[in-house]
């Protein structure tokens, strides 16, 4: 601690009767891509709005560059830059008036110009809003996230709803934005987004990280151990999966079995003999390295999905 | 301050590329316009004269109309959420909606003027400074109230709703339609609560009596219209939201009423040693005394 540009200790966040965070912590790094990752309804965005100072919180402390979100949040506006997932601009805003506008609000301002250029919005330059694609309005989201050249960049879930091809575009600009160092915090529920751009994860769930460290680190946590997940015809009970060769751990996951293993083949060997003893038969198999879905299995029982 | 600059400039650009926006800031009052100059007024200048006010007022007050429904709508979007990351303010963005409104506003209510003189032969238009002062504020004050209703309503419908039920006593009771002097003397006394009638009567008073600014009856609508322009800027301010999803709280909704205590005594004292019914009812008789006795010149046969 002390000279991270951003610091959450113990955040607490509640909505009425509802507890969205419950003492959240963690720190980034100047020049880090850090993520959230989580289900929706983890806390993530409520997270970041608090950070952003949209939002006031109920206990614990937050620091952005060195300010205080609540109390200095004229201060600290300039100093960040948002894309935010929920939002638009007005039908009738062309993408260049958007760009000029918002950049006029910032004492410190980068070239509109060349951020469009940038984002390949070129074309669009005289588009209304409205006419623009998901992905171009994305893209121009993430251009106006960075007019005022700030020292924190927040992306809320920068992919959701976007079509493979155009989340893959997305992926490039971040990844781009990452070689020059920017420092980004991201909430995302896409796995492959969370390997593919953060230096380090935090794995959300009901208002706490329940894990938290470079994918890599995550990952070897979870046993470095391969995936086997099979679907069977017949239910097996608990635990007769556990003890066949190799295995390091096995659950059920939304009717399918996640299985652990350190030698795969000698498990798989194991699965299908254990199963014609039993009479039962195999739906299907497959086979995977692990992921940070097999974390989060691991630390919350549930798949990371919609 | 700049920010505030800006951001009218693009409300401004906006609001001229919505078709709504011709409908109700143009048409709409037009229509209004050619129906009390042409058909209630039958087109005698006189007549159309008194009748200005009255039509100025509708166009002026309809500003709260498409305000409030325009902030809900950016709200609603999620549009506001996007200005809430920047260093703009509350009050920039406020005032930057009444500013734009009022840049708007104004051709179409100098339009309103030029055609009663070229159309319909209105000779004069009374006290220039006390009409134009009455015009600019009473637009800036039902500015105001359209922020107050886009700050204590949740919902589209909820701000149609709330539209609704403001603008029927507003163009009813104060004048605005039917002559105060029409009106039964209980619906007087109820009007001399409602902020629509001190800025109808206000312009009557400039524009049919030539009224200055310095005249007793002018100076109480348009004190009485800042005081409250004052109340309900500053309280949608106050209750001002940037997120859709964060809801108006309950007791907020009591501080509206807040807003009308100003109308409340003013309307107690008008009601008990006012003058403006009576003033109304002389302007009103004025237009068919000389009438029967004299008709107008020009009038063929």
């Amino acid at each position: 601690m002390g000279h991270s540009i951003l610091e959450v200790e113990n955040l607490v966040k509640s909505y009425g009767e509802v507890q969205a965070i419950r003492g959240v912590s963690f720190t980034v790094e100047e020049g880090e891509v850090f993520g959230l990752l989580g289900p929706n309804g983890a806390g993530k965005t409520s997270t970041v709005e608090i950070l952003e100072g949209l939002r006031d919180l109920d206990g614990g402390r937050v620091s952005v560059c060195g300010l205080d979100p609540q109390r200095d949040s004229q201060a600290l506006k300039h100093e960040i830059g948002a894309a935010l997932q929920s939002t638009s601009l007005p039908d009738k805003l062309r993408v260049m008036e958007a760009l000029r506008l918002f950049s006029s609000f910032y004492k410190r301002r980068r070239n509109p110009e060349e951020l469009l250029k940038r984002f390949g919005l070129e074309e669009k330059r005289n588009a209304f809003y409205s006419q623009l694609s998901g992905g171009q309005k994305q893209r121009l989201a993430l251009a106006m996230a960075l007019v005022n050249d700030p020292k924190v960049l927040f992306f809320d879930e920068p992919t959701a709803g976007l079509d493979p091809q155009v989340r893959r575009e997305i992926y490039d600009i971040i990844e781009e934005l990452k070689r020059e160092k920017k420092t980004i915090v991201m909430t995302t529920h896409y796995i492959e987004e969370a390997e593919r751009l953060c230096d380090r994860v935090a794995i959300v769930d009901h208002g706490k990280v329940v894990a938290l460290g470079t994918p890599r680190e995550l990952k070897t946590r979870s046993g470095g151990s391969t995936r086997i997940e099979v679907r069977l015809a017949k239910p097996e009970p608990d635990g007769a999966l556990k003890n066949l060769e190799g295995v390091a751990d096995a659950r059920e996951v939304d009717g399918a079995y996640v299985i652990h293993s350190h030698r795969p083949p000698q498990t798989i060997v194991a699965i299908v003999k254990h199963l014609e003893a039993q009479g039962n038969e195999l739906v299907s198999l497959e086979i995977a390295s692990p992921s940070l879905e097999d974390v989060f299995i691991e630390m919350t029982g549930r798949r990371l999905r919609d | 301050m700049r920010n505030f600059a800006t951001l009218t400039r693009m409300r401004i650009q906006l609001t001229l590329r919505n078709k709504m926006f011709l409908f109700f800031t143009v048409l709409m009052p037009f229509a209004f316009f050619f129906l009390y100059a042409g058909v209630f007024a039958k087109g005698q200048p006189l007549v159309v004269k008194f009748f200005l006010g009255p039509v100025v007022a509708l166009t002026v007050m309809g500003s709260f109309w498409g305000l409030s429904a325009a902030l809900v709508m950016f709200r609603e979007q999620g549009i506001l959420r996007r200005f809430h990351v920047t260093p703009v303010t509350a009050s920039d963005m406020l005032a930057s909606s009444i500013v734009a409104n009022y840049v708007l506003m104004f051709p179409t209510v100098l339009l309103e003027f030029i055609f009663a003189r070229s159309i319909f032969h209105v000779a004069n238009f009374g006290n220039l400074l006390a009409t134009f002062v009455l015009i600019s504020i009473g637009t800036v004050s039902f500015a105001s109230l359209g922020l107050v209703v886009a700050s204590v309503t949740n919902t589209m419908q909820e701000t149609q709703v709330i539209n609704q039920l403001l603008w029927l006593p507003l163009i009813f009771l104060s004048g605005a339609t039917f002559p105060l002097a029409f009106l039964p003397k209980v619906v007087q006394n109820v009007s001399l609560f409602l902020p629509a009638t001190y800025l109808v009567q206000g312009l009557r008073r400039a524009i049919f009596e030539s009224a200055p600014l310095s005249d007793h009856n002018v100076l109480i609508s348009l004190g009485s219209l800042v005081c409250w322009a004052i109340l309900t800027f500053f309280l949608s301010a106050q209750l001002f939201r940037w997120e859709p999803e964060v809801k108006v709280r309950r007791n907020a909704k009591l501080l509206v009423v807040a807003t009308a205590i100003p109308f409340l005594l003013l309307g107690l004292w008008e009601n008990k040693f006012g003058d403006i019914p009576a003033q109304a009812q002389s302007a009103f008789d004025s237009l068919n005394g000389p009438q029967k006795s004299a008709p107008p010149p020009d009038t063929p046969k």
